[in-house]
């Protein structure tokens, strides 16, 4: 081996992977977030469906999305190395193990949270991306595919929803050890500033988590299938709708 | 002494305990009963008692790890209800008082479990990987001749304050018995960094972070995943900070040495 795969190959360089494929991750979901804000806006999609053929055709993020492929890929397979050398490393476990009393149940549970994140990634590339790159989609009146139905309609099944709520909650959860943690593989650890980021690293958690729960949620409990608010939503949806169109 | 009570009745407790003949036989948890321990007995102490019921009854003593049984010299090393030196923070099993315990209380005793730590006997374990670790890279070269005087290489106050925070570690393992993926990274990060930072250590610097990590995996110890389960039990509270300056190290190392193997 040279000295350059033996040391992303060793269990620090492995880390180092773990930890910039993670962060790269975190900036997608801060443009996935914003993006998919459109579809709050009282248009019937219009706003979305731009969007969302602008993201699906230009050849700048049509380019970037193969980072993206690639940074998911490292993310799980370091993921799969790491976690299978430290599974051998304790072939032998503790009869009693009390492991809650020195560390918080998120970072000892990153895998899981993981898988449980993959599990929903592939339900959701399934049912939007793929749909959307290679499926036919309905027309909106701009005559750009309406994705925006599709999210509709799928946000108006109660278990996809619970789904995507569940799953955004192991992100939270995820997220809460995994932002400052990726900081501290880089050596970035520094008593004027690592408060700062762990702090940034929970409010991220929790806005972007939220954020991306929210709009199954909003969809299901407040609008009807085309879309609509519904007259039993809060009235400060109804003022917000009025606010931004 | 503070928190001794001359006048606290004796306890009667009962011990599970990691029996295991040697390195080839799987062992077992067996039950034991100890009666009449005082409250100030050390762990160890009251180990002791236990061993001397053993022989008088013509059984094999318990097997364990110790030394100067003044918390300085990491030899002793027992996982004891579920975690590492037991349930008082920033402690080493022989200053850990029985007054922690109460009577008819269940004390669950392991040998520290991790495959490069195998175990010996009972609750003896052999933690020489971390004497391999330190032959890797863990020391600075010192020319031969005259001795320089003291104080000549001037090191600022607060440099050499954290260089010697990082040399308390006294490679007890507790840090590996606890963590998740039994990583050595903060034992390891403790012996880097206490010579990273001095300038005596500036010599070595790149080849030392390079080999005492490859060491470290050769071992099979686990990966950091930043858990901070191993801070959070060192007896001598060696920080994650380390942690993070032996990541910069190796980063740094890896980038710029001239080794291209």
């Amino acid at each position: 081996m040279n000295w350059f795969t033996k040391t992303f190959t060793s269990s620090i360089g492995r880390k180092i992977i773990m930890s910039l494929t993670g962060l790269f991750l975190c900036t997608f979901l801060v443009v996935h977030l914003i993006g998919n804000l459109q579809l709050f806006k009282h248009d019937d999609g219009v706003a979305f469906n731009t969007y969302s053929h602008f993201m699906g055709t230009n050849p700048v993020i049509r380019t970037i999305e193969w980072g993206l492929v690639l940074g998911f890929g490292f993310h799980i397979y370091e993921a799969l190395m790491l976690t299978l050398r430290n599974k051998k490393a304790r072939s032998h476990g503790y009869a009693q193990w009390e492991a809650k009393q020195n560390s918080e149940w998120t970072s000892r549970n990153m895998g899981i949270l993981g898988s449980i994140i993959l599990v929903f990634l592939i339900v959701h590339l399934y049912n939007f991306f793929w749909r959307a790159r290679f499926g036919t989609l309905d027309q909106d009146i701009n005559h750009n595919d309406d994705l925006y139905r599709v999210v509709v309609t799928s946000f108006h099944q109660w278990w996809y929803v619970a789904l995507y709520v569940a799953a955004q909650a192991s992100l939270g959860y995820h997220l809460w050890h995994g932002f400052r943690s990726g900081f501290q593989t880089l050596g970035l650890n520094h008593r004027k500033y690592m408060p700062i980021i762990k702090n940034f690293g929970y409010a991220f958690a929790v806005i972007v988590s939220a954020g991306f729960a929210s709009m199954p949620l909003y969809f299901l409990l407040f609008t009807n299938e085309q879309g609509a608010l519904t007259s039993s939503a809060p009235a400060v949806l109804h003022q917000l709708a009025l606010a931004f169109n | 002494m503070a928190g001794s009570n001359p006048n606290a009745k004796p306890m009667n407790l009962t011990l599970k305990v990691w029996r295991q003949p040697n390195r080839q036989t799987e062992g077992r948890i067996v039950d034991y009963q100890v009666k009449g321990i005082s409250p100030d007995m050390s762990f160890l102490e009251m180990l002791d008692v236990l061993n001397e019921d053993l022989l008088h009854s013509g059984q094999d003593p318990v097997a364990f790890d110790h030394d100067c049984r003044e918390g300085i010299c990491g030899s002793c090393d027992l996982f004891i209800n579920g975690r590492s030196h037991g349930p008082e923070k920033g402690t080493t099993t022989c200053q850990l008082h029985m007054r922690k315990f109460s009577d008819g209380d269940t004390i669950t005793i392991e040998p520290w479990r991790a495959n490069a730590f195998p175990v010996n006997k009972d609750l003896s374990v052999d933690r020489s990987a971390f004497d391999r670790i330190i032959q890797a890279g863990g020391y600075v070269s010192v020319n031969t001749g005259g001795a320089p005087d003291g104080n000549e290489i001037p090191i600022p106050k607060e440099i050499a304050d954290r260089a010697f925070e990082a040399a308390t570690c006294i490679g007890c393992g507790a840090c590996v018995a606890a963590c998740k993926n039994a990583s050595a990274m903060l034992f390891v990060s403790a012996k880097v960094s206490q010579l990273a930072l001095l300038p005596q250590g500036q010599v070595e610097a790149k080849t030392r972070v390079e080999n005492m990590v490859a060491q470290m995996d050769i071992e099979g110890f686990g990966a950091c995943s930043n858990i901070g389960s191993c801070a959070a039990e060192c007896p001598v509270g060696i920080s994650l900070e380390n942690i993070a300056i032996l990541n910069r190290e190796f980063l740094t190392a890896k980038a710029t040495s001239n080794h291209l193997a």
